[in-house]
């Protein structure tokens, strides 16, 4: 192959020529966001009370060895019941396999994920700190009836080609 | 009066940006020239292959993520592949098409980034990189959609995958597919002919194929030494003897050679791809496995073609919940060992760029 010095450079000065006229398709993170997976596996887990019998299939599943789970029967009312449901989130890998593992579909991966602490102690979740409920978005992950409800995840794929069009 | 000289010995890494990790060259310099190399690693073990005679046969899928974490899904294939032929599980079609699917993605992404990081090391800062990055993200993009993570997957299960494809998810790889084409004609019109880039990795670091064979190199380097080995079509896993594709092979064995056989590679790849996602059937994806496996007391070896050569994991069952001895072939070691001979003779300049061009993840160097 004969070479031209030069050529190359020239090439690469006209590509970044082109990019810089291009429209940008970066998006400012804190402000905007971009739709995660449905099937996020956030940093939390949800748990839900009603659902949940105490078989301990989950915490027996968890190879990271995360969820601490202590049942007995309550003397008031003689019912059997989760006393203790507890996940150190500083152990959790997020690898799902105790969502998977449940029987009775009693617990979920969130969506969220912005879940920094400053002490470690803060990191361990308790029962109420996991509950289901509105302001704790759930993912679906091994529940695709929940991942319906979702936003459509947004694809780099797309949104390149949508930024062009606009251009 | 002749001058009096004596060898010089520098340390390259372990941290330092071009080892890709924490990789450690010891060199012994004569001027500039290499006399001597000694490879030190293990800043990165974590004793994986310990920790999973610990675990259930499902535990350690997790694990083999971190192993190598930029082909955490060609991983997670080639341990259950072991796990499968241990316990003598079937697999449905549907899934074998995913798993497919999963694995070449999982190629593309892996010579974009060893591409990327390769010509990073040839002088081209970062700008190429992050081209390459560019076309990463959306198969990251792609593989979130299906496992919900964009590294650590965790995907495959004994039997199957943990999840059937999104309805969304054949439309935008089909997108993909389509533009792929045009970026990697893109890469190739941009560096293939960089006389820099050319004057860098061309006759350097040659690997002969007499070597390549004797020191067990796998992959894409042994394939640029015109080995021309490929398990998908020397020894058939799963149903990859139903498609049609090529292996692009080298003809010296140079850093140049390692990187156009990367390339081709891709492009062979999105063939794979196009075919499985025509013949995709519909049906389950996972077959009936209990959830704690007993496997029977024996050993199995599982392996595969994986992005940067052959994968294994070695499995003793004692017929308990864990396996007795788990034990990898991690392609990024083997390919290691022919780093002394690939350096010796060469400047100290070459060394960044012969070292890039094996394509190693020290993840799973150290394991």
């Amino acid at each position: 192959m004969k070479l031209h010095f030069g050529n190359g450079l020239l090439k690469g000065m006209l590509v970044t020529i082109k990019q810089n006229l291009r429209h940008p398709t970066v998006t400012q993170y804190p402000e905007q966001r971009l739709n995660t997976s449905r099937r996020i596996r956030g940093q939390e887990l949800v748990w839900n009370k009603t659902r949940c019998t105490g078989c301990a299939t989950c915490a027996k599943a968890c190879h990271q060895g995360a969820i601490q789970i202590v049942t007995a029967t309550n003397t008031e009312n003689n019912k059997y019941e989760v006393e203790t449901y507890r996940v150190d989130t500083g152990y959790c890998i997020q690898c799902g396999i105790c969502v998977e593992a449940c029987p009775y579909d009693a617990l979920f991966m969130g969506a969220r994920y912005e879940k920094a602490k400053y002490r470690r102690a803060e990191l361990v979740e308790n029962k109420e700190q996991m509950a289901d409920s509105l302001d704790r978005p759930v993912s679906g992950y091994f529940h695709p009836e929940r991942a319906e409800k979702l936003p459509v995840q947004t694809l780099l794929v797309e949104k390149i080609n949508e930024d062009r069009s606009k251009e | 009066m002749a001058l009096h000289t004596e060898p010089f010995i520098l340390n390259i890494g372990p941290v330092h940006p071009s080892t890709h990790g924490v990789f450690r060259i010891r060199a012994t310099l004569d001027g500039e020239v290499i006399v001597d190399i000694e490879p030190v690693f293990g800043y990165l073990h974590r004793g994986v292959e310990k920790l999973a005679e610990q675990r259930t046969y499902t535990g350690i899928i997790p694990l083999t993520d971190r192993m190598d974490y930029i082909t955490s899904m060609s991983n997670n294939l080639a341990y259950v592949l072991a796990v499968e032929k241990l316990a003598k599980v079937k697999v449905p079609e549907r899934a074998e098409y995913i798993r497919v699917i999963m694995a070449e993605m999982q190629r593309i992404c892996n010579h974009l980034v060893a591409a990327g990081a390769f010509i990073n090391d040839c002088g081209a800062f970062f700008t190429p990189f992050l081209y390459m990055f560019r076309e990463r993200e959306k198969l990251m993009d792609l593989f979130e959609m299906v496992s919900g993570q964009r590294l650590t997957y965790n995907y495959m299960r004994v039997g199957g995958v943990s999840q059937d494809l999104p309805a969304e998810f054949l439309p935008a790889l089909r997108k993909f597919l389509k533009e792929m084409p045009a970026h990697i004609a893109e890469y190739e019109r941009l560096i293939n002919d960089n006389e820099i880039f050319l004057a860098r990795s061309r006759m350097i670091g040659i690997l002969p194929k007499e070597l390549a064979i004797n020191c067990g190199i796998s992959g894409p380097v042994a394939r640029a030494s015109g080995v021309k080995w490929d398990l998908r079509k020397a020894d058939p896993y799963g149903i990859y003897d139903r498609f049609e594709f090529d292996i692009p092979t080298g003809t010296v064995g140079d850093a140049n050679d390692r990187y156009t056989v990367r390339i081709a590679e891709m492009k062979q790849s999105l063939r794979i791809i196009e075919q499985a996602v025509e013949k995709i059937p519909a049906g389950p994806v996972i077959s009936d496995v209990p959830k704690v496996l007993h496997p029977p007391v024996g050993e199995a070896y599982g392996h595969l073609e994986g992005p940067k050569g052959e994968l294994g994991f070695y499995l003793v069952s004692d017929g308990g919940i864990a396996p007795y001895r788990f034990h990898v072939r991690p392609p990024s070691l083997i390919n290691l060992t022919a780093l002394r001979q690939m350096l010796i003779g060469w400047k100290i300049q070459d060394a960044i760029t012969i070292f890039g061009s094996i394509d190693i993840t020290m993840g799973e160097v150290d394991r």
